[in-house]
């Protein structure tokens, strides 16, 4: 069913160091992560900063050398050519990033930003190209006018929706989407949100939607890995995440979420205590001995846990 | 509420910035009062004026190119016609300031024990001895482990939530009465902000300081806030007890920024959206209601004409008479016009 996976990602950085500059350790920044994304699924990526989660994104795009493992796309390996230029990886998979200013040249106009994957991978005559963008803009809800414009003239919103526009430029099958609300206002954002979906619906993407705000995760998201230094902690749908969840990391992920209701805060200052507790005492049912969490384990058919075994647990 | 001593009281207040030659107000008509250990939130989206009214308090902005209208009353004195070297011995004595960007508060070259330090040498007579050891007690009761180790330390060797814990003990060093925290959390994770947030209401315990949160994270502002003003362009719209504002919110920005929020339980498919921009300094509109652009399916006679506060309950200010008519949009049956907002 599935037309990606990834096996076993890891991406390590070598610390270099000592007399000869010779490498001393690795920084462990994904360390062993297994996905599989199917058609028209959004699947949530979230983790605290530093827990390698755009890492991840980065390294199943291309734009990070992968240690070891390997990216499976629609049964070929593509591991070593995400980046080649006429590959269908390399067309398919697009992406979006967190700060939409910085994602654009400032020094071209709105449609030479977006005619850059048009020219890369759609063999099309200035004319088309015209049209395409036309049609680009008019699904993010903008106006012709655009074209012609800089970066610099648009707000953040609608820097982010040209940013999408982009990214849906050659028809893709699966968008990365790094951070794409976090920097944005709430009403705004929602625009953002309500839009990523509509266009979702339109074209059967797939959506790898990395970011640290559970609300909105669990707002767009079908299936959710929490990621922990590089690991994943827990994996599930939606529903097992939110109102199953097993590992102490995902529950104090969970309690330390506002809530919007300010005559329950007392109470969920006392929660976000014990569970705080708790996830210092039962640490090493939960953590090895080099603070790393354990391989995942099935806990139902669709809900995996990293956990110590109570097997294990005797031994 | 009412028995407690009312600290800092914001009368009239009107910043406006130059820009070619003009004066252009950030803020307008801002009156509030803030009591001792109480929490009052200022929330609103970028540009609304949140900040400014912030910088404005301790008079943070350069004279050349500001005009600051109105009376900010502390104890005796108005802050606005204060001079700068009198202002220098209100803050951080009298009045903390915790900065969204703790990497940019703290001087990058200087050991963080020397920059509490710093504060306590200004404000206080405290001998070298004494500051030392202050500031280990600071570094203790913000929740750092090992205070002797961190204080020897710079800032690039701390993790977000631990300096944005520094400032904060740097704001706290003179036991101000005020502290005004400028989206102190918005830099940092979930679980870190959480233990900013109960560390900020432990210390208030303590110390019974008033304290003015500026966010724009509403989730926040419902974890802690007592009181809560709602800013749109510059102005403020609604003013609140928390559970009055989150229960029975009446202005339409209000309910509208309330109804865009991705709930953790609620399985509602699409998110509310508000139509249009808010508009630039220079092109805000001076009379009228401001929100009414962005509600224009509710009819224009239902705006007041210069639109005041109104006391709408017990504590409750609601500007212009617009909410009493306002209804989403939806709600009338009208189509779902959202991705062509702009």
């Amino acid at each position: 069913m599935s037309f990606m996976q990834i096996k076993d990602l890891n991406v390590h950085y070598p610390i270099r160091g000592g007399f000869f500059n010779t490498v001393v350790d690795h920084v462990y920044a994904v360390d062993g992560v297994t996905m599989e994304f199917e058609k028209g699924k959004t699947y949530g990526l979230v983790g605290e900063s530093g827990s390698g989660k755009s890492t991840t994104g980065k390294a199943i795009i291309g734009l990070e050398k992968i240690t070891s493992g390997s990216v499976i796309y629609e049964g070929e390996d593509v591991t070593n050519k995400r980046r080649n230029r006429n590959s269908s990886f390399n067309r398919d998979i697009q992406m979006i990033f967190q700060d939409s200013t910085s994602a654009m040249n400032p020094r071209k106009r709105i449609q030479d930003v977006l005619a850059e994957p048009i020219r890369n991978f759609m063999n099309l005559s200035p004319k088309e190209e015209k049209k395409r963008m036309i049609e680009l803009l008019e699904i993010v809800g903008m106006s012709e006018e655009a074209l012609l414009k800089y970066p610099h003239e648009f707000s953040g919103g609608q820097k982010q929706r040209l940013g999408i526009a982009r990214a849906v430029a050659c028809n893709p099958k699966m968008i990365i989407a790094d951070e794409p609300v976090s920097a944005l206002d709430l009403s705004v954002q929602a625009q953002v949100l309500n839009f990523m979906k509509d266009i979702q619906t339109e074209f059967g993407l797939s959506y790898l939607f990395i970011s640290h705000d559970l609300g909105v995760v669990r707002h767009m998201c079908d299936h959710i890995s929490i990621m922990y230094k590089g690991r994943f902690v827990e994996q599930g749908t939606q529903k097992d995440i939110y109102t199953n969840p097993q590992h102490v990391y995902t529950n104090r992920l969970l309690s330390a979420i506002p809530k919007i209701e300010p005559t329950t805060r007392a109470q969920r200052k006392e929660e976000r205590r014990a569970v705080e507790i708790a996830y210092r005492a039962d640490a090493e049912k939960y953590y090895d001995q080099d603070g790393k969490v354990y391989p995942l384990k099935d806990f139902s058919p669709t809900h995996k846990v990293a956990m110590m075994t109570s097997e294990r647990g005797e031994n | 509420m009412n028995t407690s001593k009312e600290l800092l009281k914001i009368k009239n207040l009107h910043t406006s910035f130059r820009i070619k030659d003009e004066y252009f107000a950030a803020i307008e008509d801002i009156n509030l009062t803030l009591n001792e250990n109480e929490v009052l939130a200022i929330v609103g989206e970028s540009g609304c004026g949140k900040s400014t009214l912030a910088t404005s308090i301790v008079g943070l902005h350069p004279e050349g190119n500001t005009k600051v209208e109105g009376e900010i009353t502390y104890g005796d004195r108005n802050l606005t016609k204060l001079k700068e070297d009198q202002l220098n011995k209100i803050r951080g004595n009298d009045i903390g300031f915790i900065f969204q960007d703790p990497l940019a508060a703290l001087n990058p070259l200087m050991r963080i024990g020397d920059q509490i330090a710093e504060t306590l040498k200004y404000h206080t007579k405290l001998s070298e001895k004494e500051r030392t050891k202050r500031v280990l007690e600071l570094l203790d009761q913000v929740g750092i482990n090992m205070p002797e180790r961190v204080a020897r330390q710079y800032p690039h060797q701390l993790s977000g939530g631990m300096r944005q814990r520094v400032v904060i003990a740097i704001a706290i060093a003179c036991k101000p009465k005020i502290m005004i925290a400028d989206e102190p959390t918005t830099a940092l994770d979930v679980t870190i902000q959480a233990q900013i947030l109960d560390l900020l209401s432990d210390l208030q315990e303590e110390t019974n300081a008033g304290i003015i949160l500026i966010t724009h994270d509403l989730g926040v502002v419902a974890e802690v806030a007592d009181r809560v003003a709602v800013m749109y362009a510059g102005q403020i719209i609604e003013l609140a007890p928390v559970e009055e504002l989150f229960g029975n919110p009446k202005h339409p920005y209000t309910r509208s920024l309330l109804n865009s929020i991705p709930q953790i339980d609620s399985e509602n498919d699409r998110l509310e959206v508000i139509h249009g921009m808010v508009p630039t300094l220079t092109k805000m509109p001076r009379t009228g209601c401001r929100f009414g652009p962005r509600v224009p399916w509710i009819d224009e006679s239902k705006h007041e004409t210069n639109p005041q506060l109104h006391e709408v309950g017990q504590d409750h200010l609601v500007r212009c008479t617009c909410w009493k008519d306002f209804h989403f949009e939806h709600e009338e049956g009208g189509l779902n016009h959202e991705l062509h907002a702009n």
